[in-house]
């Protein structure tokens, strides 16, 4: 502390840009890791070991790409296919998407946006990324196992009569369940307890209105699915009657089950990334988000309307047409609030100061591929046409482009937004801008054309497809590729700034949250003193200063010149 | 024939007729046309939504690019006018949305009383069709302009019956009924897929929708109920072996699919998963009626119980007999030659893959 405090002279010189002693370097070796309580720390595993699902994941994708170059078998078997697809499914949901952002960028900033030293529960925290391993360990055991075939949905009786490994998987999403349900909690109590002065509810950044909105769905829905899992585990281990007719059960009551919980989950996924949208837009334009209760209140306005909507994804399953009708029209109120951020979120840049940082580039890419993910919802929302279009290849476009061209993106942003924060240095801008584009477009090539795939007839999870759909399949596989190529190179230049990286300062794009009024890479305890909120979203007392190469207060820089 | 019809009428105006556009397939009913209709709806909507912000953003990103000399503006973060009309329209747009897609819906949900039904068994990986008379067929044979219900249910997994033509969808469900139905106004032959995953084969469980010109459907069902009758027990039992779903999983040329090939089967030693047994006609018919009660070794126990007569499994079996080098005694002449052709490229009996 006596160290920290030299190099401290705090509210009488400039902002203190870099430390010697941080959160990265405070202590060392593995176990130091492996048993750290520090919510940083806890937030950086998270994002090594997510990314490395996201590679898992993006590998099996392309397997599956390359698979349907041609309308027969390409390089694989149609079983492998099948264990391909449900994989891709499972590792992307359970291990990348769910987890993401929270247990990623989440557990980095949440606290330090806050002004608090840590999360609430420090120990639950360090349990939830355990659980994290414990249910991933479950997953990968079931590859060994030969895989499982049943698609990520698990549905009934399928996956209690097919001969594969289910058992691991869906006990490994059991305890995926668990290490959601933890974080949840952890962000629910962080944020009501662990404001700092002068943070009321509506000065708090957006991103954490996402995290909040997330963690009640969290906490909520995931209980349901950890009970429907055991129930299949105890349906296919010893017979009990539930959802197979075999044994006495209902397949349609799995799908209620399954769906109360994941169509929810769906929110849980793009929630916390348009926190991250509404903290980029606002920087990089300079402006004060615009209509920020709006943004504030449709978060929780989704979080409680994502609840009520989750039989729109069973109209032709045969349930009521009353609930088929009443569920359509909950799916349209929950476009609402996704729709007044999109339009906030555009207005923010009116009359700005517009940067295309990377990260702004992808949010940019977000505000473009959302608009198509959003918007294709409707056709599955209205009765008529869903029952043309589900389970094809329209709604494999629509979910992509809400959740990559969503999520993705916005996570994307994200790790390229607060890279500096984390790591301490500054990567190669220009390279992150083409990265972006190639993603963009990559992205683009690979799935719009499904859309078309999908209105002209073509189911999904199809191993053979008629030959009349061999364009669509042909282009979206050479998108796949050059989606993969781009991901490599942003992977490649994230990863040379580590070791060549510029050192960044504390504030580089000029943030008003407060993880940026403390060095980069933050110290173990995150401020050194405690720090008071402001608005969030004014920057007009900050001014850049090259000389640092980010942003401080204009009043420092008076009194340094 | 309200606002179905209603909606077909204006969608006939706006689409014309029953071709194909950019995004849909053919038309083949007046409720693929309503259907149409409230897809090109929301379609306008939601391409002029995607090109005012997509535009608002590019526009002001080039406007309000930072450069030397250009500062952010002050302008106000909050005007609850614009929150209010930026809401209000389009919560009147999407009840709009709401609204056709559940008037056309209902039109689907209420299934008329005089429909022609059609029982229909989605199966691991076939379907069946099967007709008032009793026949069971694999393609699903229509008559035009006249209503038909289906009924469906499953055997084993979920399937879902999918005629894109139609735009139509019914999952078909093990333990329980559900139903839809159509009312098909284009002759031909479509498309008709399982849009429900349901395993190895469930790309392979594509079909066709035959819609018959007036008149012609009774034809077809009589001709086709009493195919049995008509023909040869081994071209009868060729017929039900296409029909019942049979080759989807056991080939007549010697490769072993997700069954055993019916080739060179009968009159040759089998091995089980419990020991050796021969394939003889006691050991086909109970294969068929306990599909997995002996299971030969190298294979899964998928295949599906089905209703299906001693009549039909007589003919089945006179068929294996036709695709065996070892019973030559009950070919009839006309399947003779075929057999002994396919004999000769294979002289040796491997009637099972390796273990």
């Amino acid at each position: 502390m006596g160290e920290r405090s030299q190099i401290l002279p705090h509210e009488h010189g400039p902002q203190v840009q870099r430390l010697e002693d941080n959160y990265l370097t405070h202590t060392r070796g593995l176990s130091s890791w492996l048993f750290t309580l520090d919510h940083k720390r806890i937030g950086v595993l998270y994002m090594v070991s997510v990314l490395a699902s996201f590679l898992l994941g993006g590998v099996l994708a392309l397997l599956i790409r390359t698979e349907l170059l041609t309308p027969r078998q390409t390089i694989m078997s149609a079983d492998m296919y099948n264990v391909m697809f449900t994989l891709h499914g499972a590792v992307m949901i359970f291990l990348f998407i769910i987890p993401g952002i929270p247990g990623s960028l989440g557990n980095f900033v949440l606290p330090m946006m806050l002004g608090a030293k840590d999360v609430a529960f420090p120990r639950l925290n360090l349990a939830s990324y355990y659980m994290w391993v414990a249910g991933a360990i479950f997953v990968l055991a079931s590859i060994i196992g030969g895989g499982v075939d049943t698609g990520w949905t698990f549905y009934t009786p399928y996956s209690t009569t097919t001969n594969t490994a289910v058992i691991p998987v869906v006990f490994g999403a059991f305890l995926l369940g668990f290490s959601s349900i933890f974080t949840g909690i952890n962000f629910i109590v962080s944020i009501h307890k662990l404001r700092a002065p002068g943070m009321n509810w509506f000065r708090m950044p957006l991103m954490l209105w996402g995290l909040y909105a997330t963690a009640i769905i969290q906490v909520l829905a995931t209980p349901v699915l950890g009970i429907t899992l055991l129930l299949l585990i105890a349906e296919r281990a010893l017979h009990v009657g539930i959802f197979t007719p075999a044994y006495g059960g209902d397949p349609v009551l799995y799908q209620h089950f399954f769906w109360f919980y994941s169509h929810p989950a769906v929110y849980i996924m793009i929630v916390p990334a348009m926190g991250i949208i509404s903290e980029v837009i606002p920087v990089f334009s300079r402006k004060h988000i615009f209509g920020y209760k709006a943004i504030a209140y449709s978060s929780i306005a989704i979080a409680v309307i994502s609840f009520l909507v989750w039989g729109h994804h069973m109209f032709v399953s045969g349930q009521s047409p009353m609930a088929n009708a009443i569920f359509s029209f909950m799916t349209f109120a929950v476009a609402i609030p996704s729709a007044v951020k999109v339009f906030n979120w555009t207005a923010t840049m009116y009359k700005g100061s517009i940067s295309l940082a990377t990260p702004m580039c992808y949010a940019l890419g977000f505000l473009f591929l959302f608009a198509i993910g959003g918007l294709t919802g409707l056709f599955l929302g209205a009765l008529a046409t869903d029952i043309h279009l589900t389970d094809t290849y329209f709604v494999v476009a629509h979910f992509h482009y809400v959740m990559f061209g969503g999520t993705v993106m916005a996570f994307i942003a994200g790790i390229h937004y607060w890279w500096p924060k984390i790591t301490g240095r500054m990567y190669n801008d220009r390279l992150g801008q083409l990265g972006a584009l190639l993603v963009f477009i990559g992205f683009n090539a690979t799935f719009f054309v499904q859309f078309l795939a999908g209105t002209k007839g073509m189911p999904r999870r199809y191993f053979n497809y008629p030959s009349e759909y061999t364009f669509h399949n042909v282009f979206s596989t050479l998108g796949s590729y050059m989606l993969g190529a781009a991901f490599l190179l942003v992977a490649a230049y994230l990863l040379y700034s580590l070791v060549r990286g510029k050192p960044a300062p504390a504030n580089p794009w000029g943030g008003a949250s407060l993880e940026w009024k403390t060095p980069s890479p933050p110290p173990p305890e995150n401020f050194d003193h405690e720090p008071v909120a402001g608005d969030p979203y004014d920057y007009t007392y900050q001014e850049y200063d090259p000389a640092v190469g980010g942003y401080v207060d204009k009043d420092q820089v008076k009194r340094v010149s | 024939m309200n606002s179905d019809s209603m909606l077909g009428l204006l969608a006939t105006q706006l689409l014309g007729q029953s071709g194909p556009t950019f995004w849909m397939p053919p038309v083949g009913s007046r409720w693929a046309q309503s259907v149409d209709w409230i897809f090109y709806y929301i379609y306008y909507i939601a391409v002029f939504f995607f090109l005012l912000i997509v535009g608002l953003m590019v526009l002001f990103v080039i406007r309000y690019r930072r450069r030397p000399g250009h500062e952010a503006q002050p302008s106000p973060s909050h005007n609850t006018p614009l929150e209010a009309l930026w809401s209000g329209i389009p919560i009147i747009l999407v009840v709009t949305m709401f609204w056709f897609g559940f008037r056309s819906f209902m039109d689907r949900a209420v299934i008329p009383l005089n429909a022609y039904e059609i029982q229909v068994v989605g199966q691991k990986w076939s379907w069946q069709f099967q007709y008032p008379t009793g026949y069971v067929d694999s393609s699903l044979h229509v008559p035009v302009d006249r209503m038909v219900q289906l009924t469906l249910t499953s055997n084993d997994v979920i399937h879902s019956l999918f005629i894109p033509v139609l735009r139509m969808k019914q999952d078909a469900v093990p333990g329980r009924y559900t139903k839809t139905w159509f009312r098909a106004e284009l002759t031909g032959e479509f498309p008709l897929l399982c849009a429900e995953y349901c395993g190895t084969g469930h790309s392979d469980m594509l079909t066709t929708m035959v819609v018959h010109p007036p008149g012609e459907f009774e034809q077809w069902l009589e001709r086709a109920s009493n195919f049995l009758e008509t023909m040869s027990p081994v071209e009868g039992g060729q017929r039900v072996y296409q029909l019942r779903g049979c080759k989807q999983c056991h080939s007549i040329d010697g490769t072993a699919g997700i069954g055993p090939t019916f080739k060179n089967l009968f009159g040759h030693p089998v091995q089980l998963v419990s020991g050796q047994t021969m394939a003889d006609e006691n050991y086909i018919r109970q294969s068929i009626l306990e599909p997995n009660a002996h299971l030969v070794a190298g294979f899964d126990p998928v295949m599906p119980r089905i209703q299906i007569s001693d009549q039909e499994i007589g003919a089945i079996i006179a068929y294996i007999k036709s695709l065996s080098d070892a019973a030559p005694a009950t070919q009839p002449a006309g399947q003779a030659d075929t057999a002994a052709a396919a004999g000769e490229q294979s002289p040796a009996p491997a009637t099972q893959p390796a273990p």
